[in-house]
């Protein structure tokens, strides 16, 4: 990449989440540096989205530290989107019943300071700053191509322009740092191409993104840097390649094969005892 | 096999489009309006014979009270119906529905003309007492209704239930009568100069106001119901017709001229009003809007259901009503006018914060129960700060009573005044005066509505998690709601504590029979629309003048009000007044974002086939 300097925007040290006596996140350590797309993959339980809410403020971690650009994240989630990290969500969580704009105009809320009496007494300062908002926000739907739908109820996009418009909506808020939750959950070859293009995009502006994947094609094609977590704890963390050839990566994806593999023999042996008995049960049922 | 032959053998395809009662579209149309025609000549007849039935229907050749209500109807029908002929200036009457509207409006006319029949022979005992007027005008509604029914509908039918058991016919009669009633969206109005658009619309204010001054200024409750049925189905049928659509569409672009006709008329009202009770009314009417107006920014825009907001409206009035100089006030102190007002709203604003600060850290279902809560313990509060049980505040159940006239500039509200040739009595001079703490409320629901911090109620009342993941400081907000519209209720309470001379702790109920207690003023937001500004000003106006104006009714009131909330909620969930949002949420057609304009006229596609 042409960034001569690359600096940590996020840096997480040794984060655990306890639920009473369920560990989900166990002292996971992760950094982010600008410029930078970095994977979190891990089977389904493994603590991802937990550790998203942790860096998020959504849940305050038992134990742990996480800071941004060097300073250390408040346990709130409206501090933290202000400090300059914004989030997508899993299952989409958009305004259903607000357009599309309004959707992003929302998401601008931390970047704006107009408050009540400037909105009764129209100041002048508030249709500067609300037009601002609004030219800021449609350039934003340029940016991710539904800038024709502006004026829809967000509850009638189809659902690859709802995922889309949440990305909008987590730009909005000027961030450095962008986390994407299954961004590609549920979306077809095509508009997992079209996210890829997106990310990139976004990765040029200058904001380094965290994105939580099963699609390991999506993760493979994006990522400089890729962590695996499983049960809570991290277990290796490297490009791409190093990690989708990592054995412990394998067992917990698709389990460890057990002592003594079965050779091409015993597989031979096992069918043949099989064939043997289907037939065997045929010939009782005659 | 067969059967499936056999019901599609025996089922006709012109079943579902034939209308309720098979006529000939021209004889239909003939007998709609002679019928109407007929029924107008009745009015100009004697109704009764005596006086004693409230109106005077006896002159012949002079209609009055519930013969106007008929005159009126039936004008409209025989207007609505020729408009059928397509005659040369009356087709802007129609641009939705043609034919829906006649047959509402011939409905409404049977309905009034049947139901004083129906009182007259009540009330005087007998059939014998009605004149012949009364059985021209009834047997004309009538013909026309049957006529009115003969016509066909405005948009085409497909029957799409064929079971031939009686459920079936009776489900297909439903379904035919219920289409009979609808009608097409109007087509894109022609553009008018800026002018003609202003005239329309100042134009419909004044009928509005009209409409809405007769109903206050009737001074018997038969004419009371006479004027409910027939604004009822008169109000309906100008919808069905797309006269409302089109009304709306000019208002929507010309917002601010609409906010001063709507202000202007406001300000009429107490001028046609001679009656001091009428115009208090009014001036009641006027308060309670204004702090379901206030509710609506609580629960229509931040989504908080707030069960005890009367308690800020008695905040207000209490505050104000200690500082009002009353002698019984236990703060011997008189305030001027404008500090009593701060005084109120704030009273307001910092129990609103109090009450907020802990109880908005809930969600939901928790918040209405403990809104619901503090409603009650203020009024319990209030009673007991009587010296006895508490220190002497409030008096007790006894209230603050004798509070002072308002004297403004040196203009006495308490006494009635000339105004250009018109007396402008003590509740007119409060009306007007509540008038303008409306309009101030108003312009802060407007204004706070489209802003940054309007966004964020808003997101705040879609999905608060998301919202916070926005950066938006979700209690912080939510507290600024609750104590917005706690010191928009406050407001009211000042003018409230003045009109009503005393304040008493029993005014500020969960529930009760004067309109202005928790319960019906959130009835108010949600029967009139959450989150518009004209929906709550709509409902609290009926919730209010309906009791008002049938108090014979009363034992059965909250009774009637439960049926007509339950028939709303299945009819149309989004209040009568619907936002653009709030009808998208309800009703989920899928075409309701397309454009207008685009939606080709009926006959297009079949030309084109026939072309092709």
């Amino acid at each position: 990449m042409t960034t001569t300097i690359t600096s940590t925007v996020l840096d997480a040290t040794g984060v655990t989440m306890r639920f009473g006596g369920l560990t989900a996140v166990r002292s996971v350590d992760l950094t982010v540096n600008s410029g930078e797309i970095v994977g979190l993959i891990g089977p389904n339980g493994a603590g991802k989205t937990t550790f998203f809410n942790c860096l998020t403020g959504l849940y305050v971690p038992t134990d742990g530290k996480v800071t941004y650009k060097g300073t250390v994240l408040p346990p709130k989630p409206h501090l933290v989107t202000q400090a300059g990290i914004a989030r997508t969500f899993q299952n989409i969580r958009l305004f259903a019943n607000m357009t599309v704009l309004e959707n992003v105009l929302v998401g601008r809320h931390t970047r704006t300071k107009e408050g009540l009496w400037s909105a009764l007494l129209r100041l002048p300062s508030f249709s500067k700053a609300e037009a601002a908002s609004r030219e800021r926000a449609m350039e934003l739907l340029e940016f991710i191509g539904l800038a024709a739908k502006a004026d829809h109820l967000a509850r009638n996009l189809p659902y690859g322009e709802q995922r889309k418009l949440e990305i909008a909506r987590a730009l909005a808020s000027e961030p450095g740092l962008l986390l994407l939750d299954e961004p590609t959950a549920g979306m077809n070859p095509q508009e997992t191409r079209a996210t890829e293009e997106l990310v990139f995009a976004i990765r040029d502006k200058g904001i380094a993104v965290l994105v939580i994947e099963h699609d390991i094609r999506f993760i493979m094609n994006l990522c400089d840097r890729v962590a695996v977590l499983v049960q809570g704890e991290k277990i290796v963390e490297g490009p791409a390649e190093v990690v989708q050839a990592d054995e412990r990566v394998i067992a917990a994806y698709l389990g460890t094969p057990f002592d003594g593999a079965p050779g091409s023999e015993e597989a031979a042996e096992v069918e043949a005892a099989e064939a043997h008995s289907t037939t065997s049960s045929e010939g009782d049922d005659q | 096999m067969t059967t499936n032959t056999t019901t599609d053998l025996t089922k006709s395809p012109s079943a579902g489009t034939s209308p309720l009662i098979p006529l000939p579209p021209a004889l239909a149309r003939a007998t709609t309006v002679l019928g109407s025609a007929v029924a107008l000549a009745g009015t100009f007849l004697a109704w009764t014979w005596t006086e004693e039935f409230p109106g005077n229907l006896t002159v012949t050749g002079y209609p009055g009270g519930l013969q106007i209500l008929t005159l009126i109807g039936s004008a409209l029908t025989l207007l609505f119906a020729l408009s059928g002929y397509g005659i040369r200036g009356l087709g802007w009457l129609t641009p939705g529905g043609t034919n829906s509207p006649v047959l509402l409006l011939a409905l409404g006319v049977l309905g009034t003309t049947g139901y004083a029949m129906g009182a007259i022979s009540d009330e005087l005992g007998g059939l014998v007492n009605l004149e012949p007027g009364a059985w021209v005008s009834g047997i004309g509604a009538l013909i026309a209704t049957i006529g009115a029914l003969g016509l066909p509908y405005d948009q085409p039918y497909d029957a799409a239930d064929p079971t031939p058991d009686l459920w079936g016919k009776i489900r297909k009669f439903g379904g035919k009568a219920r289409h009979a009633l609808s009608a097409p969206e109007p087509g894109r109005a022609k553009e008018l100069p800026a002018w003609a658009e202003i005239l329309i619309i100042a134009a419909g204010f004044g009928a509005g106001l009209y409409v809405f001054a007769y109903g206050i200024g009737t001074e018997y409750s038969e004419l009371f119901i006479g004027f409910l049925i027939i604004a009822g189905f008169g109000f309906t049928a100008v919808n069905r017709a797309g006269l409302l659509k089109r009304l709306s569409a000019l208002t929507a672009k010309h917002r601010n001229v609409t906010l001063a006709a709507a202000f202007a008329a406001a300000i009429c009202f107490p001028f046609t009003q001679s009656n001091d009770q009428f115009a208090l009314i009014g001036a009641n009417i006027l308060i309670f809007a204004t702090v379901a107006l206030g509710l609506n920014v609580v629960v229509g825009l931040a989504g908080l259901l707030d069960l005890g907001y009367v308690a800020f409206l008695g905040v207000g009035a209490y505050a104000a009503a200690l500082v009002s100089g009353s002698p019984q006030s236990t703060i011997g102190v008189h305030f001027p006018f404008w500090a009593a007002v701060l005084t109120g709203a704030a009273a307001s604003l910092i129990f609103g914060v109090v009450i907020g600060a802990p109880t908005l850290r809930l969600r939901g279902d928790y918040l209405a129960i403990v809104t619901l809560g503090f409603g009650e313990i203020f009024r319990i509060t209030m009673n007991n700060l009587n010296g006895n049980s508490g220190p002497d505040v409030t008096n007790g159940s006894n209230g603050i009573p004798n509070i002072p006239d308002l004297e403004i500039f040196g203009f006495n509200l308490g006494v009635p005044h000339d105004v250009l040739g018109t007396e402008l009595t003590r509740s007119g001079n409060y009306y007007l005066l509540m008038l303008l703490f409306t309009a101030i409320v108003v312009m802060v629901f407007r204004r706070s509505a489209e802003s940054r911090i309007g966004r964020a109620w808003v997101a705040i009342r879609e999905d608060e998690t998301a919202a916070t993941a926005m950066g938006i400081n979700g209690f912080r907000l939510k507290l600024l709601a609750f104590a917005l519209g706690a010191s928009l209720a406050g407001l009211a309470g000042t003018v409230q504590s003045h009109v009503s001379y005393s304040v008493t702790p029993e005014q500020y109920q969960f529930a009760g029979s004067v309109p202005p207690n928790s319960a019906f003023l959130l009835a108010a937001v949600i029967l009139g629309g959450m989150g518009t500004i004209s929906g709550p000003l709509i409902g609290a106006a009926l919730l209010y003048l309906i009791p008002a104006k049938l108090q014979f009714m009363a034992e059965y009131q909250l009774l009637l009000f439960g049926f007509a909330l339950m028939l709303l909620m299945r009819f149309r969930p989004e209040g009568l007044v619907a936002d653009r949002r709030k009808q998208l949420e309800f009703h989920e057609t899928g075409q309701l974002d397309v454009p207008e304009g685009t939606a080709l006229p009926d006959g297009a596609t079949g030309v084109a086939k026939a072309g092709a």
